[in-house]
């Protein structure tokens, strides 16, 4: 819409430039299967941890054994992913030189210093027997540190240049939180007779009901910046995991605390589930990164906009 | 061999806060890269990797452009973009119809929001006292989030050694009182480095001048302390949109959304454990 006098285009382009069609930002060094399975396996640790100390008070002992055990191995097998991941793992304690509210890897790393052994510390007692008060502290430790290390992840992918991520900053911790609860809830299932993991059952049905609302949400408000959660490799990740999520939702219903192979089944497509969502999200994060238009074009229409509101401002 | 960040004191002054470094004594210190008047020489990125012992990392043609380069990186600090192109109506110096060539020297931005500094979880990444963003090599431990942080792309890591690297703007140089060693080769002076204040001055001049020379497309990047990174350090002088460059048009420092994305974080913790009590709580019908 060119006009006389020198005017700027009221309209964006429909063509958008790049540099020999090269990213602009560069895309996250983390690797499969180390970070987008953290992701996983922090949400299952972090949501186990609750599941245990709320199941606990319930007077469901033996769920919470189960959950308490899985916590701390989802977490154990956390740490080595996280270390293997760095570039010099062998300064992973340069972790915990400073405190940084504006990293969330550093506020992350502060995070899992004292829930880790707090979930470890609940599992030797469970485990063991020994030591009930010790074992009840600690597992109460890290029923309060285990939701912020299942949403911090979602503060993490988020704080970067990534479109898919950085854009995706409402729904995010919502996806994460609902995605760790559906796979806790999946392992209590998979590990108890219903009749003695009903919380797990509830819990696993209202995280995977987030998990896909919170989905659909982020699909939905992002416009063409979500295009990587619909497309290609990511794409069909996502749509997996939906599916997956869906039936396993469906199946724990359907179990209705009897049917222990149907529950079962439901637990383990949940949890299959959840880990399924985490790569996509990691992999549409990264083929964001690898195509400028995603971050080119965005920019380019929010300086229209400023420019055409300064206009009608000026006129 | 020592003249990478690694051989610094880890501890320097902090120096002044985030918002405007150089507050105090000495002033912030920047470069003013002007393209119009690049020649797409190289001897920037030449210099940049001989002073800097920054090691070789890839002799492949890109089949593009007289570009093979690509980007900047780990180990590629300063990078000049080559863009063929046709010539604007009223050109600078060719005839309309005829193509002409953009040619630009990229670097490090030394932002004033610096979103790699904000992420880093070591504190590796440190504020210099001339204003400028710094990987300290002996605490980096290759976390790797500075990389998708930026939002020009500039900071990667290494694979070889694992950490983290990136323009230093020359702090070695700048400590003994001598300019970085692009600025020092740079034969047009394309790359220039200064004082940030002046720089800023002598750039709007620049533009103006341009401007009413016929250049009208000239422009100037990252020199608003206004715009989304709190202004670079490292600003430009452009003939087109920066996307044609490979820059970003509007780039935002993602800790500006950082407040917002913690409460968020923190709702759907609450909504986490208080879903976990009602479900145990809650009696069976």
């Amino acid at each position: 819409m060119s006009r006389r006098g020198g005017e700027k285009q009221m309209v964006p382009d429909a063509t958008f430039t790049s540099y020999y069609g090269r990213p602009v930002i560069k895309q996250p060094v983390w690797r499969t299967p180390d970070v987008p399975g953290y992701l996983f396996l922090g949400g299952l640790a972090g949501a186990s941890s609750v599941l245990a100390a709320c199941s606990q008070q319930a007077g469901y002992g033996e769920l919470a054994r189960a959950a308490r055990v899985g916590a701390a191995g989802a977490i154990s097998l956390s740490a080595v992913a996280l270390v293997h991941d760095l570039g010099r793992p062998a300064r992973f304690l340069n972790m915990l030189r400073v405190f940084k509210p504006t990293s969330p890897m550093s506020v992350g790393s502060w995070l899992l210093a004292a829930y880790g052994p707090a979930a470890g510390a609940a599992a030797a007692a469970a485990v063991t027997g020994r030591a009930p008060r010790a074992g009840t502290a600690a597992a109460t430790a890290a029923a309060v540190l285990g939701p912020c290390i299942a949403t911090y992840t979602a503060a993490l992918l988020c704080d970067t240049a990534v479109p898919a991520w950085h854009e995706a900053h409402r729904e995010m911790p919502y996806l994460f939180a609902g995605s760790a609860a559906a796979a806790a809830g999946g392992l209590g299932m998979l590990a108890v007779p219903p009749a003695r993991a009903v919380p797990a059952a509830r819990l696993a049905v209202a995280g995977a009901a987030a998990e896909l609302t919170a989905g659909q949400l982020l699909k939905r408000r992002l416009g063409p910046v979500a295009e990587p959660y619909r497309a290609g490799r990511p794409g069909t990740l996502l749509r997996t995991g939906e599916i997956l999520t869906a039936c396993g939702l469906t199946a724990a219903l359907a179990a209705r605390g009897r049917h222990r192979a149907v529950a079962a089944t439901a637990g383990a497509m949940l949890m299959t589930a959840s880990a399924v969502t985490r790569f996509a999200v990691f992999e549409a994060g990264q083929a964001s990164a690898r195509d400028p238009e995603y971050t080119v074009r965005p920019q380019r229409e929010r300086i229209d906009r400023r420019e055409s509101a300064r206009r009608e401002a000026g006129a | 061999m020592s003249a990478a960040p690694g051989s610094l004191p880890p501890s320097q002054p902090a120096g002044p806060g985030d918002r405007d470094p150089g507050g105090s004594a000495q002033p912030r210190m920047g470069f003013f890269t002007d393209t119009s008047v690049c020649i797409g020489c190289k001897a920037c990125e030449v210099a940049c990797k001989e002073w800097n012992a920054v090691p070789e990392d890839g002799l492949l043609l890109t089949g593009m452009s007289y570009d093979n380069t690509g980007g900047l990186g780990a180990s590629t600090w300063r990078h000049v973009a080559f863009i063929e192109q046709p010539a604007p109506a009223a050109g600078s110096g060719t005839g309309a119809g005829s193509l002409r060539w953009l040619m630009s020297s990229d670097v490090c931005k030394h932002c004033t929001e610096a979103a790699c500094l904000d992420v880093c979880p070591t504190g590796a990444l440190m504020r210099t006292e001339f204003g400028t963003v710094v990987v300290q090599d002996d605490v980096c431990n290759g976390c790797g989030y500075c990389v998708p942080a930026c939002p020009f792309g500039v900071i990667d890591r290494r694979e070889d050694d694992g950490g983290a690297h990136k323009c230093t703007l020359c702090y070695d140089r700048l400590g003994d009182g001598m300019m970085p060693a692009c600025a020092k080769a740079c034969p047009t002076q394309s790359i220039q480095f200064g004082p940030l204040d002046e720089l800023r001055e002598r750039a709007q001049g620049r533009v103006t001048q341009l401007r009413e020379a016929g250049t009208a497309e000239a422009r100037l990047y990252g020199q608003d302390p206004g715009d989304g990174i709190g202004g670079a350090g490292a600003f430009f002088l452009l003939l087109d949109q920066p996307e044609v460059y490979g820059l970003p048009p509007d780039p935002v420092v993602t800790t500006r959304d950082l407040p917002r994305m913690w409460r968020h974080a923190g709702i759907a913790a609450a909504a986490l454990a208080g879903a976990a009590m009602a479900t145990a709580r809650w009696r069976r019908p």
